[in-house]
């Protein structure tokens, strides 16, 4: 009998009431994490993928849907989660300057978790604290520094470093190094991967940056407006994607060199922009910019289909396994 | 031992780099230099005033209603007590009432405001906050006068009247920060760890309000004893004969313009007291901010 | 045969600034040019100093030494842009026009579109134009930036726009009074990836189109490479190395456009390095020779106690280092 996945969200739902009218920022998600793996959640403004994130860290709590953490269901909201919960799922937030106290020296960031989680006292948790700065490449010294006399990079390592003190298994990964420079992010993004490898981590991994993800994760889930549109793994997703808006998205994305430019699908050119999310469209929320659009997208959801073994992708055109070319309907 | 001096380094540099930012400003120094003159001469009014025995219960009136001289520098009143003496020990009764009332004022204002910003939106806040309206929406100087004119006119109740309808003013100031510092990700990040509820409101909201309510505790400092100098003024508040800024100016407003020196002087008094808390509130703003240098 | 006049020519360009710990030199000896036409990238990590640089082109900044040149159509000869008088200046100055990062910064969000087209047609355009012929010009340039519906374009509120609108709309308030020059720093940064996509397509040919110099700025190789016929690749405040795009993401000559090229995640799933051992040099006390030595792997003596200058190596390709530049 297969284990129970580590994470396993089950038809997330999300809706916030806005002036303007209901907005539906995340729709029915539901993907599963195993154990040292990484999946990549992918999409742009509006996809939903950082509340995603936060619905699993309990900060927003789902309209519907479940979140199961080792087979067992957990309570949404996080003030209600016991400590040990809260000690196994940890979050990286997406701006590592606003997500440090400037007010704080980084010792005391870093003893917090330390404090609620750990059982050393005194100067065994000091000790905890260098230890915890060596394994994010920090000296001992960053310890009485204040975060606002750290660079862009630094700040990352220190939010990592804080992710990490409680050992946690799963770790969200709120676009960690969206705001760095290309450089300082190759240096991050590979001690993420060292780590995960040394402490048998699971990330999840939300980010807009496709070339990164093609890089780290095993699995990417690509949103749009709330839903899923394709799941699968890294390789696949990349070489042979098959929703219109994966084909668009990769055949946006500028790139360095030739090789990457072969390689990205036959030119879906970028169309129109992002619905307001007030005002998704029926049926498929893809449609208005899709150039395969036909009447039945308007009218239904799109069907879920596994095309392959892990290779889910939700959209009308594959149902049948034949494409229709029908009208194009805006 | 070596994880204290690095601390300490660290504390001396922060220390340097504020001092550059409150004395980049002229204007903070000026401020600064009147509140320390000030607060010097209310501590060591006993030791610097020429006759401290003035400030008690002493009368001459061979010497009553001189204008300013080599002896008397300000002059001295009605009953030949020297002003100057007794507008340092005015002082100390100035600032201790202002001291007085910050302290049972700014700790229940925070914590209203701390408690109620965290938890906004819940019935808690809604409680707080509309308690908190309701002291706000008496005028000050009327309460203080109710107040005052019901029990006895005595320092002491004067300073709880004017407590009573300040501390809201703290606990909007505190709620409006943490209202919007609550969805920071730096408190979501403690939330999501598993800090208590106390730990996010002391160790992490708070030290980021302590700028905006210092500085305010600054500026404060003037308008209570303006307040109390009004309350002196019709009558209420500091009784004959402790010397009192207001009451001076109350006092020798009689006799303008002849024997002008018995109220221009603790005027003036009370002109650079006020100047130098609001200039020094300016300064402190400048001091705790976070900016690059 | 004699060389064309460069529209934008920054010379030996230093801008220091002082601060509590003492001076900060932060731009240290930039020589770019831009030819008449020409789309030029300006690409450097943060703290590089190319938005400064930027910034002391468009004269929010002065240069602490050097000068920068501008070629004006208008005054038929070109002038020193923080030297000449104001008159020539404003005069110049229309030739030139901006592009923000922040489309919603950059447009006042109490007035209407139409009204800040008008605003910057009527004051911004280098012949007068007045009345309905202000009304045509910005029909005109709201068309040509691919919006459809350009009435109702021109009564809407910032704020009823988005992020990729705005900045359509931006350009067109740039393009409108028909400047022969632009500055854009990282226009599509704030946007969406399919929406920068549509954003650089639309101002590479509208550029192309009117033959107008632009100089991009941003830290994007992706984007560089998209837009810019030459790219200038700068470090801690100098020009490290310049050429075509092709050549320079095929076969980056200096070590740190190398390292910088080895650290962008691929497409093709190869991955990426380890970044660049090191950290940007502290301004207030730069390193005396090369600013990129301490973290090169390549250095050599002379790298630490000279600066290279920036030396052409091959056709149209320049490189300022002393082992692989070609220094004597």
């Amino acid at each position: 009998m297969k284990e129970a996945p580590l994470l396993d969200v089950r038809d997330l739902t999300k809706l916030f009431k806005s002036p303007r009218g209901v907005v539906r920022a995340v729709d029915g998600v539901s993907f599963r994490l195993e154990e040292s793996e990484t999946v990549g959640l992918v999409g742009e403004s509006g996809s939903g993928k950082s509340t995603v994130g936060y619905m699993i860290m309990g900060i927003v709590p789902p309209t519907s849907g479940t979140i199961r953490f080792k087979g067992a269901e957990i309570p949404a909201d996080v003030s209600r989660r016991p400590r040990q919960l809260k000690k196994n799922i940890q979050i990286v937030f997406q701006d590592p300057q606003a997500s440090l106290n400037p007010r704080r020296s980084i010792r005391r960031t870093l003893e917090l978790p330390l404090s609620i989680h750990m059982a050393q006292r005194g100067r065994q948790r000091r000790q905890a604290v260098n230890e915890l700065l060596r394994i994010v490449q920090l000296s001992p010294e960053y310890a009485y520094k204040s975060p606002t006399t750290l660079s862009g990079g630094e700040k990352a390592r220190v939010a990592i470093a804080r992710a990490l003190a409680s050992q946690p298994e799963v770790v969200v990964l709120d676009e960690p190094t969206a705001a760095l420079d290309v450089s300082i992010q190759a240096k991050i993004i590979n001690m993420l991967v060292d780590l995960q490898r040394e402490m048998e981590l699971s990330y999840v991994f939300i980010s807009h940056d496709m070339s990164l993800m093609r890089n780290v994760a095993s699995r990417i889930a690509i949103m749009y407006l709330g839903r899923l549109c394709e799941l699968a793994p890294t390789r696949q997703f990349f070489e042979t994607p098959l929703h219109q808006y994966t084909k668009m998205l990769l055949s946006s994305i500028p790139v360095i060199s030739r090789e990457e430019e072969e390689l990205r699908p036959a030119k879906v050119s970028s169309e129109g922009e992002i619905p307001s999310p007030v005002n998704v469209p029926s049926g498929c929320r893809f449609r208005t910019r899709c150039q395969m659009a036909t009447e039945i997208c308007q009218q239904e959801d799109p069907l879920h289909i596994e095309v392959e073994p892990g290779h889910h992708v939700w959209c009308h055109l594959l149902s049948t396994g034949e494409k229709k070319q029908g009208k194009e309907l805006r | 031992m070596n994880t204290v001096l690095p601390a300490l380094k660290r504390k001396l540099e922060t220390l340097g780099e504020s001092w550059y930012r409150f004395s980049r400003n002229p204007v903070s120094i000026v401020g600064l230099t009147f509140v320390l003159l000030v607060s010097f001469l209310a501590a060591f009014a006993d030791y610097v005033a020429p006759y401290p025995q003035h400030a008690g219960r002493f009368v001459d009136f061979n010497n009553a209603s001189q204008p300013p001289s080599w002896r008397h520098l300000f002059g001295t009143d009605l009953v030949g007590r020297d002003v100057l003496s007794r507008v340092f020990f005015a002082f100390r009764y100035s600032l201790w009432m202002a001291v007085v009332v910050l302290i049972l004022v700014v700790p229940p204002g925070v914590v209203v405001g701390l408690v109620a910003g965290y938890s906004k939106g819940s019935w808690i806040d809604l409680i707080l906050m509309r308690v908190t309206d309701i002291f706000l929406a008496v005028p000050p100087l009327i309460l203080a006068l109710a107040i005052v004119s019901v029990l006895e006119p005595t320092p002491l109740n004067s300073m709880l009247a004017i407590s009573l309808m300040w501390w809201p003013w703290y606990a909007r100031l505190v709620y409006s920060m943490v209202s919007s510092l609550r969805n920071e990700s730096f408190v979501r990040a403690a939330e999501v760890i598993g800090a208590s509820r106390p730990h996010i409101l002391f160790r992490e909201l708070l030290p980021n309000c302590l700028p905006a309510i210092f500085t305010k505790m600054s500026l404060d400092v003037a308008w209570v004893i303006l307040l109390g100098a009004a309350l002196s003024f019709v009558g209420l508040g500091a009784q004959p004969p402790t010397p009192d800024l207001g009451s001076m100016v109350s006092d020798g407003a009689r006799y303008l313009p002849d024997l002008w020196w018995i109220m221009v002087f603790p005027a003036l008094a009370i002109m650079v007291t006020v100047l130098g808390f609001n200039l020094l509130g300016d300064g402190l703003r400048d001091l705790f901010s976070l900016e690059e240098l | 045969m004699t060389e064309p006049e460069p529209q934008l020519r920054i010379e030996n360009l230093e801008i220091s600034f002082k601060v509590y710990r003492g001076v900060l030199k932060v731009v240290d000896g930039v020589n770019l040019e831009v030819q008449p036409g020409q789309r030029v990238g300006l690409v450097g990590e943060s703290g590089c100093g190319k938005t400064t640089c930027g910034r002391c082109i468009v004269r929010q900044v002065k240069p602490t030494s050097g000068r920068i040149l501008f070629s004006s159509t208008r005054l038929g000869r070109t002038i020193d842009l923080h030297a000449a008088p104001e008159k020539e200046r404003s005069m110049a100055g229309r030739e030139a026009q901006m592009i923000f990062q922040n489309p919603g910064a950059a447009l006042n969000p109490v007035f209407t579109i139409g009204d800040q087209m008008r605003a910057a047609i009527r004051y911004g355009s280098r012949e007068n134009v007045a009345g309905r012929g202000i009304l045509a010009k910005a029909k005109a340039a709201i068309k040509e930036v691919q919006i459809a519906d350009v009435d109702r374009i021109l009564r809407s509120y910032p704020f009823q726009l988005s992020g990729g609108m705005r900045q359509r709309v931006c350009i067109a308030m740039a393009l409108a009074t028909e400047p022969s020059f632009l500055i854009a720093d990282e226009p599509t940064t704030a946007l969406d990836v399919t929406v920068q996509d549509q954003i650089l397509k639309l101002l590479r040919s509208l550029v192309e189109r009117r033959d107008t110099g632009i100089i991009y700025i941003t830290h994007n190789l992706g984007v560089v490479r998209e837009i810019a016929e030459l790219v200038y690749v700068m470090y801690a405040g100098t020009i490290v190395e310049a050429g075509p795009p092709s050549m320079l993401f095929d076969e980056p000559v200096h070590p740190y456009t190398c390292g910088l090229m080895e650290s962008v995640p691929r497409l093709t799933g190869v991955g990426f390095s380890k970044g660049i051992a090191g950290s940007i040099p502290n301004y207030l006390v730069p390193p005396p020779g090369c600013r990129f030595a301490p973290r090169c792997d390549r250095a050599i003596d002379i790298c630490r106690e000279k600066k290279p200058e920036i030396r052409e190596i091959d056709n149209g390709r320049r490189v300022a280092c002393f082992v692989t530049g070609g220094n004597p």
